[in-house]
């Protein structure tokens, strides 16, 4: 007779490996912020590797500016004299958020695909680490693009550097975090990244057009026809419009652009812009905690 | 006498009762009653759409419960969905592994989620790496790893937060023999240091180095038991005929031989203590009404075979 009581194997203690204490894992409470941030900082790292979806992010909306604005130049003149290069500013650093909101939020559908997404809705964390996770991480990337590309015209000269940058770059966040709740809005229920790109040529590319960044929206002034009636009532009632406006004006402080078409005021612009915001975080989240069939798609 | 660690007569790891599950009109998991005692290695066996990951998810916390009740690690999943994942560690069929990172940085990930940081997190992460033999693999991408190692980080990320029960889902599939060799190997030394380790295969090896097993067919457990015992019901010797006229062959084996069997498609299966002993006589009988006889000890596809009638696909 040797031993009588139930024993581990002997084993070395540095690589024991013996369940956890009822108390849960080793005594440590699962930290929705820290799951949060790691996610978070995933979408950074995998960003950052991905060195096509860097330049495409860039290059693309600089292009975009360059060409339009040079090639119009001519056939424009915007409020306070603005050259088409100027006016297109605002709508440029807009495309760079969109466009890399959008790519940071399709990779739901990657993550999904590829089986990373079920290790994260199995874990004793919730859903809301996994929105904050994407949208705050997926914002900070769209962000930063944003205002290095800030930082060039500046440095251009292509717009006056002046206090007001302070807003802007709040104002750049805003919208970042409000593309990217919409973007997980849209990427949530798919299940397929084609369907992603359906939605965002004929959702979210009009919206970026419709939102005055690539013309101003139409003034209900004098006589005008339906169709621009139309188009203006459809611009105003887009809500990326007002966040537009308020980057044009701090951008160009020095310029009156309530003079020669549509600039409410700031606190209208702000208000829409947050309750944007607000709004497409909210039903991000319902999205996200309703249905769970989303969960097994794959 | 020495009593092995763990104890088979402590309380179960999982027990599931009554447990039903409806796809729409369509009914996965018909009253499933199972019971997994702690620190034993449990497999689920079945064909495809035999119910076994409709289970998993359900013992994974993926779908909710719809009728029934399941317990894992005295946690009722119904009512403390988080509780119950903090007990269970789940390694699914399709690769959970960031392939743009780091085995380092998947782990780290993992261990976020699970509420490790910190040094607790990296003396924690180096244990896993050093126990699945990955130390020297840390820094590689995940996208450069062979498929046998990708299961070894999977594995690590699901030991990470010290698991009561380890979930597998198909944890063989697309792995090569040797590296289901490492697979096993691993799976064993958690069951030996306590953990329970329930994994779904559809493959009969697979499931014959379990503990004990319970064969799924159309979202019922149909047998449970050790494999050792499963196959005990059904004898010592098993005959196989093979013949394109079964029904003749049954005829002439039970109005003749005295002989019962059962016919599953071309296959006529005969059980008898002295199957080989039998096979001459049989071969004479049927002549060239056989196209081939094969005889040995049965198996758990025959197991399933017995109970169920059909063939396992």
């Amino acid at each position: 007779m040797s031993v009588m009581t139930p024993q581990p194997p002997a084993s070395s203690p540095a690589i024991a490996d013996q369940p956890a204490a009822d108390s849960g894992i080793g005594g440590a409470l699962p930290s929705g912020l820290g799951a949060a941030w790691m996610l978070a900082k995933r979408e950074w790292v995998r960003f950052f590797r991905q060195r096509n979806r860097v330049i495409s992010a860039v290059v693309q909306p600089l292009l975009f500016w360059l060409l339009f604005g040079t090639g119009l130049q001519g056939a424009f003149v915007g409020a306070g004299d603005q050259t088409f290069l100027e006016h297109f500013l605002p709508g440029t650093i807009a495309l760079i958020v969109l466009f890399t909101a959008i790519f940071a939020t399709i990779s739901v559908i990657e993550d999904r695909r590829e089986g990373f997404m079920q290790a994260v809705l199995v874990a004793p964390v919730g859903r809301w680490p996994v929105l904050a996770g994407k949208v705050l991480g997926g914002s900070a990337i769209a962000w930063v693009q944003a205002v290095l590309f800030l930082g060039l015209v500046y440095l251009f000269g292509a717009a006056p550097f002046s206090l007001s940058v302070i807003g802007v770059l709040v104002l750049l966040a805003v919208i970042a975090v409000s593309m990217c709740s919409l973007g997980m809005i849209v990427a949530w229920p798919m299940d397929s990244t084609q369907g992603f790109h359906a939605i965002m040529m004929l959702g979210l590319m009009p919206m970026w057009l419709l939102s005055g960044t690539f013309f101003p929206v139409p003034a209900f002034v004098g006589s005008i026809s339906w169709g621009q009636m139309f188009l203006g009532g459809l611009m105003r009632a887009n809500p990326l419009t007002y966040p537009i406006v308020e980057l044009r004006r701090l951008l160009y402080p020095a310029i009156d652009f309530g003079a020669t078409g549509f600039a409410p005021a700031p606190a209208i612009c702000w208000a829409v812009s947050l309750g944007f915001m607000v709004f497409t975080t909210a039903v991000a989240w319902r999205l996200m905690r309703g249905s769970r069939r989303a969960d097994l798609l794959s | 006498m020495i009593i092995p660690f763990p104890r088979k007569d402590s309380p179960p790891a999982i027990v599931c009762s009554g447990v039903r599950h409806r796809y729409g009109d369509r009914e996965a998991l018909c009253g499933v009653d199972l019971k997994v005692s702690e620190g034993e290695i449990f497999a689920l066996l079945g064909p495809n759409g035999s119910g076994k990951t409709t289970l998993f998810r359900l013992l994974s916390t993926l779908v909710p419960l719809q009728q029934g009740h399941i317990e894992v690690a005295g946690v009722d999943v119904a009512r403390d969905q988080l509780g119950v994942r903090r007990k269970i560690g789940i390694v699914f069929q399709s690769p959970s592994l960031d392939k743009k990172l780091t085995v380092d940085e998947n782990i780290a990930c993992q261990a976020a989620l699970y509420g490790l940081s910190g040094a607790a997190m990296k003396s924690r992460r180096d244990q896993v790496l050093e126990r699945l033999k990955l130390t020297d693999r840390r820094g590689d991408f995940c996208e450069t790893l062979s498929g046998g190692l990708r299961r070894r980080v999977e594995l690590a990320k699901g030991m990470l937060h010290r698991p009561r029960v380890m979930l597998l889902d198909e944890p063989s599939t697309g792995l090569d023999p040797s590296a289901r060799i490492d697979l096993w190997q691993s799976l064993r030394e958690m069951a030996d240091e306590g953990i329970t380790v329930v994994l779904t295969t559809h493959l009969l090896e697979e499931a014959d180095k379990a503990d004990r097993v319970a064969i799924l067919a159309d979202g019922r457990v149909i047998v449970e038991g050790t494999p050792d015992s499963l196959r005990a019901e059904l004898g010592e010797g098993l005959i196989t005929i093979t013949s394109s006229d079964p029904t003749g062959v049954a005829t002439i084996l039970r109005d003749e031989l005295g002989l019962e069997s059962q016919q599953v498609a071309r296959q006529i299966r005969v059980r008898s203590p002295q199957a080989p002993t039998l096979v001459p006589s049989i071969a004479e009988r049927l002549g060239d009404k056989a196209q081939s006889i094969s005889v040995g000890r049965p198996g758990l596809e025959d197991v399933f075979i017995a109970k169920t009638g059909h063939e396992f696909d």
